[in-house]
């Protein structure tokens, strides 16, 4: 009766020994990691970015995650990763080496049912700091404004504090969601809604409004006419070494950075 | 062959032994939560006063606010907003189950409310993002992620909890009450309104009070249709953040004294957890089993 059981055990360790063997050949020796995590806003193009570079350099993996800035940061830090990714700047303490892989727009979207097309620098503060609260203020129907923000410690809600709010709280009355996709979510199924996101991540599902008569397209921000614009940041731990050097320098190369116009960043050269 | 008999004996003092080193590690592990987020919570309940976190009003942890007064007051609203659409709906489900249905369709009926508990909450909270939180939004007004949706979530969640338990209790009532009060002319109704909900009113109560547990326990779905705004609301249609939607929300960036605010978040929530759950197993259902 004993037979059975211990036959099985016999088994399955054989196949997970087998197994394991057969990802040993994978990422075991003679390959190179490189660990990434932060800024879910960077997340999707580090994504990206790995999956070309593995891609040319078959001898190398890139494990990439998220967890935000402020968690990138921190694990940069600690040397818990090879490189964090920030869609916010250091604050004091956080002695990094910060490369800018790229910029990134700050879009207001609202509905595409919403008329209004453009909106001022300091109407958008109003909205987010609570003074404007109905739609009919600005011109539009008499309706409660449904706001959107991100979460404390957001690096896109750091950014959108720094270039819209300048010094004045975002209300407690208004709407948190924790990520991009979500505050696109509430945008594109609420009529009366506005948020703020990365411009990378604005779809046809949403409307993006012109901030003192300027529309964001990757050309104007280039020029310097629209101003909520911030960096995608690549942190190390001091100097980087070889390893990780050959991927930066892969995301600083033509073909990086043309994988990043792609996804509709601004180059780090522009 | 008293060989073998001393082998057997020893054997089975090792797996007693095995077992009961197994059984405590659940309290050992209850013990590890607790001391770790105490130890996590406490040091910013000292650094800034117990009053300032409980009793203020204003969250911005990265410019040194630390009040969680609204959360508190968002998370027994959604609370009690969960009983009043699960309570009613449980103990009737609960009732039918034990006083009206034939036996076939208690065997259909019951394994489905608890195949019920077992749908993850990221499901419940999608439905509601995609059903609920529109209806409002059109019928009543508002954003429509607000108290009510996540009121209405939560009861459909806490449904499995209320039912099981008041069925129990309603199940314990002995029958020979039932015959007297059928002995003194009285109709099934009255039975049941008179007779049977009175004597299993302490069993009915624990299950409404583990329903609060689980609602104010709930995070996920809570995320995804209360809005998580930090203001105290006004009205029902406001949206809200209850305080484990401070905790899951913030986590992820939270570092330093931040990260300290959400472990007393924690603590917070631990506490009146207890209190519940103390209420219902102890001050409760230990009346009903006397």
């Amino acid at each position: 009766m004993r037979s059975p059981p211990v036959l099985i055990l016999v088994l399955c360790l054989f196949c997970l020994f087998s197994c394991s063997k057969k990802g040993g050949n994978l990422d075991g020796k003679g390959k190179q990691i490189i660990t990434i995590a932060g800024s879910t806003s960077v997340l999707p193009f580090t994504e990206k970015l790995a999956e070309h570079f593995m891609k040319d350099n078959p001898d190398y993996i890139v494990d990439v995650q998220g967890g935000g800035s402020t968690a990138g940061i921190q694990a940069t830090l600690n040397g818990t990763v090879d490189i964090g990714m920030s869609s916010r700047k250091l604050k004091e303490g956080e002695d990094l080496n910060q490369i800018t892989i790229c910029y990134d727009g700050i879009a207001i979207i609202v509905n595409p049912k919403n008329p209004i097309e453009n909106l001022s620098l300091r109407e958008v503060r109003e909205i987010f700091s609570g003074a404007i609260k109905n739609w009919r203020e600005i011109g539009w129907v008499d309706r409660r404004i449904d706001a959107v923000t991100r979460e404390e410690g957001s690096g896109t809600r750091g950014a959108f504090e720094e270039l819209v709010m300048k010094g004045k709280e975002i209300s407690d009355a208004i709407m948190v969601q924790d990520s991009n996709g979500s505050v696109k979510e509430v945008v594109a199924t609420d009529p009366y809604a506005i948020g703020y996101i990365s411009l990378g991540i604005a779809d046809k599902r949403v409307k993006i409004v012109a901030i003192d008569g300027v529309k964001p397209t990757v050309d104007l921000i280039k020029v310097g006419r629209y101003n909520l614009v911030r960096p995608f940041l690549y942190l190390t731990k001091g100097e980087p070494d070889a390893r990780v050097r050959r991927f930066i320098e892969f995301v600083l190369s033509k073909k990086g950075q043309s994988l990043l116009k792609s996804e509709g960043l601004i180059g780090a050269w522009d | 062959m008293p060989g073998t008999e001393r082998v057997k004996v020893t054997k089975e003092r090792w797996i007693k032994g095995l077992f009961s080193v197994f059984a405590f590690s659940s309290l050992f592990f209850l013990l590890l939560i607790f001391a770790f987020i105490l130890f996590e919570g406490i040091p910013l309940f000292q650094k800034m006063g117990i009053g300032h976190i409980i009793t203020g009003t204003k969250w911005a942890p990265t410019k040194g606010h630390f009040g969680i007064m609204p959360m508190i007051i968002s998370s027994f609203l959604i609370t009690i907003g969960a009983l009043i659409v699960g309570g009613p709906l449980g103990l009737s489900c609960a009732i039918f189950l034990s006083e009206y249905a034939g036996k076939r369709t208690r065997l259909v009926l019951k394994p489905s409310l608890e195949l019920l508990a077992g749908i993850p909450s990221v499901v419940y909270g999608f439905l509601g993002v995609v059903y609920i939180v529109p209806a409002i939004r059109e019928i009543l007004g508002g954003p429509g992620f607000s108290l009510l949706a996540g009121s209405i979530i939560l009861g459909v969640m806490i449904l499995p909890t209320i039912v099981s338990i008041s069925f129990d209790a309603v199940r314990s009532v002995p029958d020979a009450y039932r015959e007297g009060s059928y002995a003194m002319g009285a109709t099934k109704w009255q039975t049941i309104y008179r007779i049977v909900i009175p004597s299993a009113k302490s069993g009915i109560l624990a299950g409404f009070i583990l329903g609060m547990g689980r609602a104010i326990g709930e995070t996920m779905a809570v995320i995804m249709v209360a809005g998580n705004a930090l203001k105290i609301p006004s009205s029902i249609l406001d949206p809200v953040r209850t305080l484990t939607s401070n905790i899951a929300l913030e986590l992820a960036y939270a570092t330093g004294d931040h990260r300290l605010g959400l472990f007393s978040t924690g603590v917070v929530l631990l506490i009146i957890i207890m209190i519940l759950n103390y209420i219902a197993n102890f001050g409760i259902r230990r009346r009903l089993i006397r």
